[in-house]
């Protein structure tokens, strides 16, 4: 791939609110390169979109419930476990799944409004699909860290002002 | 009781940079570039190594010139890293970060009277570390037209009989300047010749951004008359552990050992494991940490040209050292002014030497985000400034 996009990719994973302006001069690109690199990577899907990661505790709005469902599945001939997983990210409520080496197969995670919320998706949804042999549902008592980042995390720089 | 300081402690001039400490300090809402260290904090495993040597109960002093493992690995990260050979029995002591070691390399090897040669801009502890070990220090100002590199010729006129000492540092703090193996064979063609030891204190050299650090000692010829110095500061983000290492022929070794075991025994052990999980596997967060400097160097170089202080491209460490002479201030004047108006704290060049007055120290070792403000700042402030100088030869 070229190294362009590469740096790009670098500068952008954990800030992507940088300033083309800022990003042209960090990487020694025309503002042009850097916004045609990344219309390109937005358009094959290598940038697959950009979230805000909020704390909802702290914004005294979690109005929110985060599930983690794990669950077994009998792939289907052909093709495997990818039909199933489709069609399990349609659901809205549906934030990530991924396929599982281990004791189950699609690590689903749901998010709701409240607990009765996820617990109906679970139990109206999700368990009757076909090929859904059985879920065994975790909720999220406290979020920490996601993405990489720490919820909570004091940065607070300890360094003097001024050093040799 | 001023009468009983010695009176070459009491002529020694406090560093530079303490003013601007003691102005900076106090002030809310700065936005640093004046900081000469990491702004990560020392990698996690590197943390955890040194949290289990506690919990483990390595609360003990070490042999004095450090733990076995620890020379081992350091000995070995030497021959990875740089090519170099050099036994961790004998030719390698651990040190209370890089700082001692140049200390105590210094005392070791002058006798009063005898003369060490530095480059300037440099390092604020070298003049005085050879002062107090009894040195006259011979300084030879460095020029923004050679890339701040050390020339030959230079280095020979500033040789006499009385030379015994050349203290180099590459990647060089202020500047950022680095030395190509060519280079710096010119410079050992003339160490060789005139038989001076040679001090390389390389603490920055993994933070190399184009080409590989050559170290001094692997050029041919010249293990015998170096003292290697480095550490763990810089490149692993560990300046409060206080661990740093020479590395030197043994007698050398063997003389600052001595030193060493009476001043200060030994490194901190905790500090000691933490730098042994480094060696092993912390070169990955090392690549992680360049990458980010590499990024934000450009982003500052790039900016100070734009605001009107040409800046020559630093190849190493994480410092800018731009001109501010289009602005007619003195280095002090500059920085006082920027701090006081703008608030952002820079380190006027002088602090690094006479020849470093009309330019400033920047360091990049800040977020993107601070960097983009204080440039801003920055350009702001010149530009201000530049109207006034106008104004002036106008009324005249
Ligand atoms: C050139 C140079 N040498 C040595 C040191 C001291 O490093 P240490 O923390 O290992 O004592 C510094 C720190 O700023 C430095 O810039």
């Amino acid at each position: 791939m070229d190294d362009r996009k590469i740096k790009l990719l670098q500068a952008l994973e954990y800030n992507h609110r940088i300033s083309v302006s800022t990003l042209a001069t960090m990487l020694n690109l025309t503002e042009k390169e850097v916004n045609d690199l990344i219309k390109e990577m937005e358009d094959v899907k290598i940038i697959q979109g950009y979230v805000t990661l909020i704390d909802w505790e702290k914004a005294g709005h979690n109005n929110n419930v985060t599930a983690l469902i794990d669950v077994k599945i009998t792939p289907q001939r052909d093709v495997g476990f990818d039909v199933i997983a489709e069609r399990i990210c349609r659901f809205p409520e549906v934030t990530s799944v991924y396929l599982m080496s281990g004791g189950y197969d699609l690590s689903v995670m749901v998010e709701g409004t409240s607990l009765k919320q996820v617990a109906f998706f679970v139990s109206e949804k999700l368990a009757i699909m076909e090929n859904v042999q059985s879920t065994a549902t975790h909720f999220v008592l406290k979020k920490y860290k996601q993405n990489g980042i720490v919820f909570n995390d004091d940065k607070k720089d300890h360094r003097l002002v001024i050093t040799p | 009781m001023t009468r009983f300081v010695n009176k070459k402690i009491a002529q020694m001039p406090y560093s530079g940079i303490r003013k601007f400490f003691d102005l900076a300090g106090g002030m809310k809402g700065v936005i640093s570039l004046g900081v000469g260290e990491p702004d990560f904090i020392t990698p996690w495993h590197i943390c955890e190594a040194g949290i289990y040597s506690l919990e483990k109960g390595y609360t003990n002093y070490t042999s004095n010139c450090g733990l076995e493992e620890l020379r081992r690995e350091i000995s070995r990260y030497l021959l990875r890293r740089y090519g170099l050979h050099y036994d961790y029995v004998n030719e390698i002591v651990v040190t209370v970060g890089a700082s001692e070691a140049i200390d105590i390399a210094l005392r070791c090897v002058l006798e009063p009277g005898d003369e060490v040669i530095i480059p300037e801009p440099c390092f604020v502890s070298y003049k005085p570390c050879a002062a107090m070990a009894g040195g006259v220090v011979k300084t030879i100002a460095t020029r923004e037209s050679d890339s701040f590199k050390l020339r030959p010729e230079d280095l020979e006129k500033a040789i006499t009989p009385r030379s015994k000492v050349l203290l180099l540092c590459y990647p060089n703090n202020p500047t950022g300047a680095v030395m190509t193996e060519k280079e710096l064979q010119s410079i050992a063609e003339v160490a060789a010749k005139y038989d001076l030891l040679v001090i390389a204190d390389e603490i920055y050299s993994e933070l190399t951004y184009e080409g590989e650090h050559v170290s001094f000692a692997s050029l041919p010829g010249m293990k015998e008359r170096t003292v290697l110095i480095n550490g763990f500061s810089k490149s692993f983000a560990m300046t409060g552990w206080r661990i740093g290492y020479a590395a030197a022929p043994a007698e050398i070794a063997a003389a600052m050992l001595k030193i060493h075991q009476y001043t200060v025994m030994c490194a901190p052990i905790m500090g000691q494991m933490a730098a042994i999980e480094a060696l092993k596997n912390g070169e990955g967060e090392i690549k992680k940490m360049v990458l980010l400097y590499n990024q934000r160097r450009s982003l500052i170089v790039n900016g100070l040209n734009r605001a009107g202080l040409p800046c020559f491209e630093p190849k190493g460490a994480f410092y800018a050292f731009p001109s501010i002479k289009a602005t007619g201030m003195s280095s002090q004047e500059f920085c006082e002014k920027l701090l006081k108006e703008e608030k952002v704290a820079v380190v006027p060049g002088d602090a690094f030497g006479e020849c470093g007055e009309g330019y400033i120290r920047c360091s990049y070792a800040a977020s993107t985000e601070q960097i983009v403000e204080a440039l801003s700042r920055i350009e702001k402030f010149v530009e201000r400034h530049a109207k006034r100088q106008r104004a002036v030869y106008a009324v005249r």
